[in-house]
């Protein structure tokens, strides 16, 4: 095993438990923390159901966002689900025999690639151009963004430029997954990926891109409209009552 | 027309986002609180020594009871749909004034002692050290937020900026930096039992003087019973309706469509406030102190039902919050929702044919509707969502002729705030108030040009008293605004009772009345 292929096994194993061990711990925090009062942002759905079906527009569509501003709501989207495609067109690094949905999605998660990058473009030019979102920009919310771009260009370009060995990479993989180090293609672009990758999983859990996990568990959204109907009580309100 | 100190923003047609002015609204603030506010609410009558650890202290306590303040502050994106839908914002060009702004003032002191990445690299995520000028900066600004929550309407991830505000305030009373009108305002209703201090005594007095004048008016005895144990009806209004204009021709509108309803009802001097400060000032404990007070009047008169006459904010704490506080109502009248709002009751009555109306008598007017912002996005009315948007407005069309809605953008979950909710109608904030004010005034100077409207109704105690007080500074009429009770006051036609002249017969026995009103 090179150096370099034991420098990146670690640098995978770490990131992957950084993401996996502090997503948890806050998708573990955000359950425990209770929601005292009833505050879904109205009109809201009067059934649980009701609630499953506005979180699945929120997740999918957006909405909100939709309402509230047209551009960033379109950026937003172009990223977000040429992200989603592009991960799933990569499930083929780590699952064998690919299976045929992730084949199916092959071509189509190569475009998915090139809406990623223009709609991140798009969100960062908002960064500049557009007074009031350049002044609430700190210097982290231009790193993500450069991050993300740099990520997707690399990735871009490993596939139209400058290739690599896929099935080298594949093997690199499917080896770590199975604790058996393989040797990853020393290409500087592939190698730059990969690292900006693993450094996107080490800040996931300690940085806005907390807002994934973080959707699912606001109030504003997450709640049933029924407080007259069903009495809503937190576990520390309700010690008050027993004073 | 009002003078001002300070430049009244121009009305336009079409609605503008301003380029953002850093600063306009830093010397904006509201006295601060006193011992004697202080003291009966729990709080430290000045700020303690050691304040900053203090504080912190009470934000962690806060994170770990509220998952909305800790799931608001990590998950923002700075995405900035948010940062043109602040009527605050809108009216002041302070970019402190946008819901993203005003969060970060938070945000910047929890990243720094909360989460990692603002403990080892607090400049790369704008964290910040809580010192004196940002807990100045939190003073002034936390109180430029009306807890209107239209910005969590637009958030991807509902953010609400309101339980932010609330928040801040929790922890600066916390640390003895409280707001004078709020807690001025709970002390009084600690010890008096409403917000105008007004004594059971003084109620009574303006009650019958309001029974005379409706009688002198309609030949119909109307009642406006307080404390009357066995009562049907608990009505629980805001106390600014015993006195002030418009809001005293709302409370006579109540009392003629209970007495068309032919129920018994009360009102009761311990529980003569339907607001609740307490949530304005994020204190659990305060809030429920205060809607507690509603529940002991419910024992104690031996009501079947509780109603809520025309508050916004209230109705929040009523719809939303009360079972909580107060609940469980299982003492209650189990066929009715507790509480129910005036206008579900008034629309109910509609429904069923129960009540006559002449709309002519409301053809002086050309009537608009303010959403009210915690009527609109924080409770319901009725079975359905939006009830809330629907049933003041068929009320009003059951009564007047002329109605016109306002710009769509500006109304329903989009209405904007009056510029006085949240704890911010006092006259020390008179800028801050007459600024935030301007995305509504704006939208209603359109529709009055546009259509010829006259008259904007409201259910909320403090929009009435906001656009009374802030309408002359745009060039209108203190007037314009109107109780939407009082345009159904207009219109009823009155039924004599017994005791009144003409009458002969009058179905007054108590089948009658649980016949009146049945869901």
């Amino acid at each position: 095993m090179s150096f370099l292929t034991g420098v990146f096994a670690l640098l995978f194993y770490f990131a992957t438990l950084v993401l996996v061990v502090g997503l948890t711990l806050k998708v573990v925090q955000y359950a425990r923390t209770p929601a005292p009062l009833k505050i879904p942002t109205t009109p809201a759905p009067t059934t649980q159901s009701g609630v499953v079906f506005r979180m699945a527009r929120e997740v999918v569509l957006f909405e909100s966002l939709f309402r509230g501003n047209k551009w960033t709501w379109i950026f937003g989207w172009v990223f977000h689900f040429g992200l989603f495609l592009v991960t799933l067109r990569h499930l083929r690094y780590f699952l064998d025999p690919v299976p045929l949905p992730i084949q199916f999605i092959q071509p189509f998660g190569i475009y998915a690639g090139f809406a990623m990058v223009a709609g991140l473009a798009g969100l960062w030019a908002r960064r500049f151009l557009v007074d009031r979102v350049r002044y609430i920009s700190a210097p982290s919310d231009h790193l993500i963004l450069a991050l993300l771009i740099l990520i997707g260009c690399s990735g871009l370009l490993t596939t139209f430029v400058v290739h690599t060995d896929v099935v080298a990479v594949k093997t690199f993989f499917l080896g770590l997954m199975t604790f058996n180090v393989q040797p990853l293609p020393a290409d500087p672009l592939l190698l730059m990926h990969l690292l900006l990758v693993a450094g996107l999983m080490i800040i996931f859990p300690y940085s806005k891109l907390l807002h994934a996990p973080g959707l699912f568990f606001s109030p504003s959204r997450n709640q049933v409209d029924n407080p007259r109907e069903r009495r809503h009580i937190a576990p520390w309100a309700k010690q008050l009552e027993q004073q | 027309m009002a003078k001002a100190t300070f430049e009244v923003p121009e009305l336009s047609q079409y609605p503008e986002v301003p380029a953002l002015v850093s600063e306009t609204m830093a010397h904006s603030a509201p006295f601060v609180s006193r011992t004697e506010f202080q003291e009966p609410l729990g709080f430290p009558g000045e700020l303690v020594e050691d304040w900053q650890a203090k504080a912190l202290d009470k934000m962690g306590e806060l994170l770990g009871k509220y998952r909305g303040l800790r799931v608001y502050l990590d998950s923002c994106v700075k995405c900035g749909s948010c940062t043109d839908k602040c009527h605050y914002y809108l009216g002041t060009k302070d970019p402190k004034n946008m819901p993203v702004g005003r969060q970060d003032l938070m945000r910047k002191v929890y990243r720094r002692y909360f989460t990692l990445a603002g403990r080892f690299f607090p400049k790369l995520v704008g964290a910040a050290d809580f010192t004196k000028e940002v807990l100045d900066e939190w003073y002034s600004y936390y109180h430029q937020c009306s807890q209107c929550r239209r910005c969590s309407v637009f958030c991807p991830y509902g953010i609400d900026t309101a339980e932010i505000s609330m928040a801040a305030r929790e922890i600066m009373d916390s640390i003895g930096v409280g707001q004078k009108y709020c807690n001025e305002i709970i002390s009084k209703v600690y010890k008096i039992g409403n917000n105008l201090g007004l004594p059971g005594p003084a109620l009574m007095d303006t009650l019958e003087g309001l029974e005379e004048d409706v009688y002198d008016e309609t030949g119909v005895r109307v009642r406006y019973p307080i404390d009357q144990v066995g009562a049907e009806i608990l009505l629980v209004t805001p106390s600014a309706d015993f006195f002030a204009e418009p809001h005293v021709d709302g409370l006579i509108g109540y009392g003629k469509v209970l007495h068309e309803a032919g129920v018994s009802w009360t009102l009761s001097s311990h529980a003569s406030e339907a607001a609740n400060f307490g949530m304005f000032i994020g204190s659990y404990e305060n809030m429920r102190r205060v809607a507690q007070r509603i529940r002991e009047a419910a024992i104690q008169l031996k009501v079947k039902r509780i109603v809520f006459g025309e508050c916004g904010h209230a109705w929040r704490v009523a719809y939303s919050f009360l079972n909580t506080l107060a609940g469980p109502w299982d003492f209650l009248d189990p066929r009715y929702p507790v509480p129910q709002h005036i206008c579900e009751f008034t629309y109910d009555l509609i429904q069923k044919g129960k009540l006559t109306f002449d709309k002519g008598e409301n053809d002086d007017k050309v009537l608009t509707y303010h959403d009210s912002c915690n009527v609109a996005r924080a409770s319901r009315m009725g079975d359905t969502p939006g009830g809330q948007f629907e049933i003041p407005r068929a009320i009003i069309k059951a009564v007047c002729n002329h109605y016109y809605d306002m710009d769509e953008e500006t109304i329903r979950d989009r209405t904007f705030c009056c510029g006085g909710g949240g704890g911010l109608l006092t006259d020390d904030l008179m800028e801050l108030r007459v600024k935030g004010a301007k995305p509504r005034v704006e939208a209603l100077n359109n529709v009055m040009q546009e259509k010829g409207v006259t008259h904007m109704a409201a259910i909320c105690a403090i929009c009435k008293s906001q656009f009374t007080k802030v309408l002359p500074y745009y060039g209108m009429e203190m007037d314009q605004i109107v109780s939407l009770h009082q345009l159904v006051s207009n219109a009823i036609v009155l039924t004599p009772g017994p005791e009144d002249e003409e009458a002969d017969e009058e179905p007054d026995d108590k089948d009658d009345e649980a016949e009146g009103d049945e869901d």
